[in-house]
């Protein structure tokens, strides 16, 4: 029960993450393509959550800590970029 | 210990709905302003809702979901405001239905910030 309830969820946030792919290609300036990677990623710690909880492994939990790290360094520095440069 | 379960899947369900909301308005917004509102808060509110899920449905792994709504709660602001900054001083035009733009000097009737300090 709770395991099919959690897996249409996991189909739900996928579906949220094509969606928000589709502004990542179409996004007129870089701004928006920043924002589009920004909501992608924190969608995808939330499904990384989900499937530590589906595979019954703790171990995935790390990983989503440090994919959490990485994307916000990575818009961290596209965001200097693109104001003042390197 | 069977109702936690179920009330655990149903608040990240809710969650899940949440992310979905998120993604529509970002297709929908008219403005990257409003695309950077309508991004960060509506998914940083389905991600803690989906975390809190999952932490009611197994209780033995909290400490690490609660480090990661930390986390979260911690660096999805950031991240939005310093793109926010950005996107303004390489001017980027508002949307047409802006009514107040509090860091322009004709409007506020102050000097508006440097763009090139040197830090």
């Amino acid at each position: 029960m709770v395991s099919i309830i959690l897996s249409i969820a996991a189909a739900i946030i996928l579906l949220s993450i094509a969606i928000t792919a589709w502004r990542f290609i179409k996004g007129p300036s870089t701004v928006d393509r920043v924002i589009a990677f920004d909501v992608m990623t924190i969608s995808s710690i939330a499904l990384i959550a989900l499937i530590a909880f589906l595979n019954n492994r703790v171990i995935y939990l790390d990983v989503a800590i440090v994919y959490g790290l990485l994307s916000f360094l990575s818009v961290i520095v596209v965001a200097r970029y693109i104001e003042k440069g390197l | 210990m069977e109702n936690l379960e179920i009330i655990g899947s149903i608040i990240v369900l809710l969650g899940s709905v949440i992310l979905l909301i998120a993604s529509i308005g970002l297709l929908r917004m008219p403005d990257v302003y409003n695309r950077i509102q309508v991004g960060t808060k509506a998914s940083t509110l389905g991600t803690i809702l989906i975390l809190a899920g999952i932490a009611l449905v197994m209780p033995g792994w909290w400490t690490k979901l609660l480090i990661l709504v930390v986390f979260i709660l911690m660096t999805n602001p950031v991240s939005s405001h310093v793109i926010a900054r950005a996107a303004y001083f390489i001017k980027i035009p508002l949307a047409k239905q802006t009514v107040v733009d509090k860091l322009n000097a004709k409007t506020s009737g102050k000097k508006p910030e440097k763009e090139n300090s040197n830090n």
